[in-house]
């Protein structure tokens, strides 16, 4: 499906990622296999640091704290959110929305559209397609977009197939109307028929969490996971990505008419280096335009690894300037989607170390919640 | 030029890749190993195996290896 919008911009950008850092090297024990095997695998995969919570912190928790130093910093006014968009796989709660959580935990006005949305690696486009759409709305004048996963609490740290890579992070952006008329041009594709090949099984009602899908099983290649925790079919994975997302960049670059030369960056969604690379090879994408290092300082945050590269990597040029970006998610679904637009300047591109400390004191928001480790 | 097999050692030094047809059933690579596999290639062929070319039919034994590498010039 192609997509077109115009007089939209991103006004701002700010990640959030917890200061608690692991090691690739100090988790490898956790896994079975020779070490002299998973020191290759770091090289070729790029994995080293990660960020993780630490502790029951759930997603809401990484969004407040994001939003309060947007509110303290002079960023955003409380007031001025009329839309608030939270993409997450990992809700704080089955029920009600993790959007309405965080809007109350706030204090925000009543006079607002929230909106939760069930997407991963693709969420950044996913959320930015329906912030724009909200914008069409005359009482909608800013919408802040909030990306956030806390997927290490349903990862199995003896997953050597999702562990090293897995990273927790927010991510808030501003999104406004603007007097540019040139067109973003995206486009998005759907196949539920291939949902198996990144899910966690159970803890929705078709199988609800017990004593049973917490027993780890070990799988093919020595990687030992319960049904509560998340799994990827990295081959699958691996080969859905290589197949659909250079069709996808054509076929949006020919919607655009605009020649690969001319596209300043391409920021895609970072599962691992080699697979960035790869893509990289296969478009004929100089690595310098395609960064692929948010995998290394921060792990895979699902739909935050755009909005992490983005700061990342280009903080100082968009806060001065404007690039002509291709963005790129790939995930969960499975869900592929692209979009040309000019970004920058922005208002604010910054990233901040969410501390522990600032989990909710309210009553509501302190149900006790295993970490299914 | 290091050879398909001693490639293949350096990943999993305790098989003998000579005596198997099927790497991936037999337990001698698994997706990891594949990803090791076409790295070192790359760097010893001076070549980029394409994404869409990793899949496991291509890793079976040392003669589709062979043809794999043969699509990318080399012998």
């Amino acid at each position: 499906m192609n997509l077109i919008f115009s007089h939209r911009r991103i006004s701002g950008i700010l990640a959030v990622v917890p200061a608690n850092e692991r090691s690739f090297v100090d988790e490898m024990t956790n896994f079975n296999f020779p070490p002299v095997r998973s020191l290759k695998l770091k090289q070729v995969m790029g994995y080293d640091k990660h960020r993780l919570v630490d502790g029951p912190v759930c997603a809401s928790d990484l969004a407040c704290f994001g939003m309060e130093h947007l509110f303290s910093s002079g960023k955003l006014s409380r007031d001025d959110c009329d839309a608030l968009i939270v993409v997450t796989q990992s809700p704080d709660y089955l029920m009600p929305p993790t959007s309405s959580v965080i809007q109350g935990r706030l204090g925000l006005k009543q006079d607002m559209f929230c909106l939760d949305i069930n997407q991963g690696c693709a969420g950044f486009l996913i959320g930015l397609f329906q912030a724009f759409l909200l914008l069409e709305q005359p009482s909608v004048h800013k919408a802040a977009l909030v990306n956030v996963d806390v997927l290490s609490r349903k990862t199995s740290p003896r997953d050597r197939n999702s562990y090293p890579l897995v990273g927790d992070a927010a991510s808030i952006t501003i999104v406004e109307r603007s007097d540019d008329d040139t067109p973003i041009h995206a486009n998005l594709k759907m196949d539920g028929t291939r949902r198996e090949a990144l899910m966690i099984p159970a803890g929705g009602l078709r199988l609800p969490c017990s004593p049973e899908t917490a027993v780890m099983e070990q799988d093919g290649e020595n990687n030992f996971r319960a049904k509560d925790n998340l799994r990827m079919d990295g081959s699958a994975v691996f080969n859905f990505v290589q197949v659909e997302v250079p069709l996808m960049i054509r076929d949006l670059l020919q919607t655009a008419q605009v020649d690969m030369e001319d596209v300043d960056y391409f920021l895609f969604h970072q599962p691992n280096r080699f697979m960035l690379q790869k893509l990289a090879d296969q478009m004929k994408v100089p690595y310098e335009k395609m960064p692929s290092n948010v995998v290394e300082y921060y792990g895979n945050s699902s739909g935050v690894t755009i909005p992490i590269a983005i700061v990342h990597n280009l903080r100082e040029r968009l806060l001065a300037g404007s690039i002509r970006a291709c963005l790129a998610g790939f995930g969960v679904g499975l869900t592929w989607s692209s979009m040309l637009m000019r970004l920058g300047p922005l208002d604010f591109c910054e990233l901040v170390d969410y501390k522990e400390d600032n989990l909710p004191t309210n009553e509501e928001d302190s149900w006790t919640i295993s970490t299914n480790k | 030029m290091q050879t398909i097999e001693e490639i293949l050692k350096g990943i999993r030094p305790e098989f003998d890749f000579t005596e198997s047809q099927d790497f991936i059933r037999d337990g001698m690579l698994d997706s990891f190993d594949i990803v090791t596999l076409v790295s070192d290639l790359d760097k010893a062929y001076s070549i980029s195996i394409s994404g869409v070319d990793i899949v496991p039919e291509h890793f079976r034994n040392i003669a589709s290896i062979q043809t794999l590498l043969q699509k990318y010039g080399k012998p």
